[in-house]
């Protein structure tokens, strides 16, 4: 069911340089969905967000014909299946393929989300082990590619990029902001080249681009709430 | 595309007394889908399972013909969508309602699983703090099912059926239920929360759950088994 009017009547709710919010707006662009975008504040938030997600007040929120939707990757899926007849298709149509996309973007909030955040907000010993299992994650993930790659994809599920991507992709200038602050290195493009080529053609792409966040913002976001961190540490 | 031959390439493994393994039986008796059950002890891990799910070396895996799934309601979905024009159908068609089933099925596994496992593993204050944890969190579904247009007035999460929420809630009843008892703790007050609690009896004497629910005095001695087992270790960071 899908119309101009549809498509007028669509708001995403967030702030740019979150990857949950560039998870969502990649999947609109791939699907040419036209959307009215609201800025909201982190250190202030709204009176609509805390309405429209009292569950976990987080962004993003889609709002389509009124009706709200939270969660990035039920968002991304709820707009696959809205948008079913226009291309691309962002989860595969066959169900074991599905199960693999949702299993590799439940493997990037579930486990590769925390670690990363860990190597951010931790110091010493845990920041190490945080490390370590970063690591191992991207070391999973870069084998998942290939695999992928053997089968002739270029991207986690197929030749042109999918759930799975997304989940990760949405993710990428925060991670490098994190391996910048930290001064760490996660995507270590020796252990990890399926991975970190897939990094390249997945930035490369025209319509990525335009959508992946300043990486400077991203960078003064990610060096606060380091410095907030290990501040907080000092004090104790 | 379903027929006999389909179903005797399926393969469960997994544990009498995982919830996440109740999840997937549950989703299979429903759709009176046979497997083939191989009980996986986890002490140590076989290499069926080694081999079935190498990243997370977790029960349960759902084998059908020959490729593994893993991950409880991925299991679960994979089912619905496999097994399509089977009834009762698990996950709403509608788009939106679909969103809304997924969304209430996350927060079941990323904010009130946590509390109830902190529950299971923790000791005295830590064990306490988890119990508080979870009192807070079950008032969040008693509102949703008080208040959410999808699911006023209707038997289930899922409508006149069970549904993907109820299986996400589900699976793990039996497991809250011998906790509780197992803990000498209240994590579902019928009076505080009189929806959840007729969902709950309804739920547990429903046709395809009553029959696969573990043993319940089994389930029991099993947390307390364990529990002893989890205060015998280091404190964990």
């Amino acid at each position: 069911m899908e119309a101009c009017t549809e498509d007028e009547r669509v708001k995403l709710l967030g702030w740019l340089r979150s990857p949950y919010v560039t998870r969502v707006r990649i999947a609109l662009a791939l699907k040419g969905i036209q959307y009215q975008f609201i800025e909201d504040d982190a250190e202030n938030k709204s009176q609509l967000l805390l309405r429209s997600n009292p569950v976990h007040k987080k962004v993003p929120v889609l709002i389509h014909n009124g009706k709200i939707v939270c969660e990035s990757m039920i968002i991304v899926q709820y707009i696959d299946e809205t948008w079913d007849t226009k291309a691309p298709n962002l989860v595969p149509k066959d169900p074991y393929d599905r199960a693999i996309a949702r299993f590799w973007a439940a493997f990037v909030d579930d486990k590769l989300a925390p670690s990363i955040w860990g190597v951010l907000m931790a110091q010493g010993e845990k920041q190490q082990k945080a490390v370590e299992e970063s690591l191992a994650n991207f070391l999973l993930l870069d084998d998942a590619l290939r695999a992928s790659s053997c089968s002739g994809n270029a991207y986690f599920g197929g030749v042109e990029i999918g759930f799975a991507d997304i989940a990760l992709g949405g993710l990428l200038v925060t991670i490098k902001a994190i391996q910048k602050v930290t001064n760490t290195v996660l995507m270590d493009p020796q252990k990890m080249p399926h991975l970190c080529a897939w990094i390249d053609r997945f930035s490369e792409i025209d319509l990525v681009k335009g959508i992946l966040p300043d990486p400077v913002k991203v960078l003064e976001r990610v060096s606060y709430l380091r410095a907030k961190f290990t501040s907080a540490m000092a004090g104790n | 595309m379903e027929t006999c031959a389909e179903e005797v390439q399926v393969k469960l493994l997994g544990g009498r007394s995982s919830p996440f393994v109740l999840r997937v039986r549950i989703a299979l008796a429903l759709k009176g889908i046979h497997c083939e059950h191989i009980e996986e002890t986890m002490n140590p891990k076989s290499e069926l399972l080694l081999k079935s799910n190498p990243v997370h070396k977790k029960i349960p895996v759902l084998v059908h013909n020959g490729k593994p799934i893993c991950e409880s309601m991925i299991i679960v979905q994979y089912i619905d969508e496999t097994w399509d024009t089977r009834a009762p159908f698990l996950m709403p068609k509608d788009p939106y309602d679909r969103a809304i089933a997924r969304f209430w099925a996350a927060f079941i596994d990323d904010k009130l699983l946590p509390c109830i496992r902190a529950v299971f593993t923790g000791q005295g204050e830590q064990c306490q703090k988890a119990v508080e944890e979870t009192v807070a969190n079950f008032p969040i579904l008693e509102e949703a099912l008080r208040t959410n247009l999808c699911f006023l007035g209707e038997a289930y999460f899922g409508g006149d059926g069970i549904g993907f929420v109820d299986i996400a809630l589900g699976g793990k009843l039996a497991f809250v239920n011998a906790l509780e008892k197992a803990t000498d703790s209240v994590l579902i007050d019928a009076e505080k929360m009189p929806l959840l609690s007729v969902w709950m009896d309804r739920f547990c004497e429903a046709d395809g759950v009553k029959e696969v629910m573990p043993d319940p005095v089994k389930l029991v001695e099993f947390i307390c088994a364990t529990r002893v087992k989890f205060a015998s270790l280091p404190a964990a960071n």
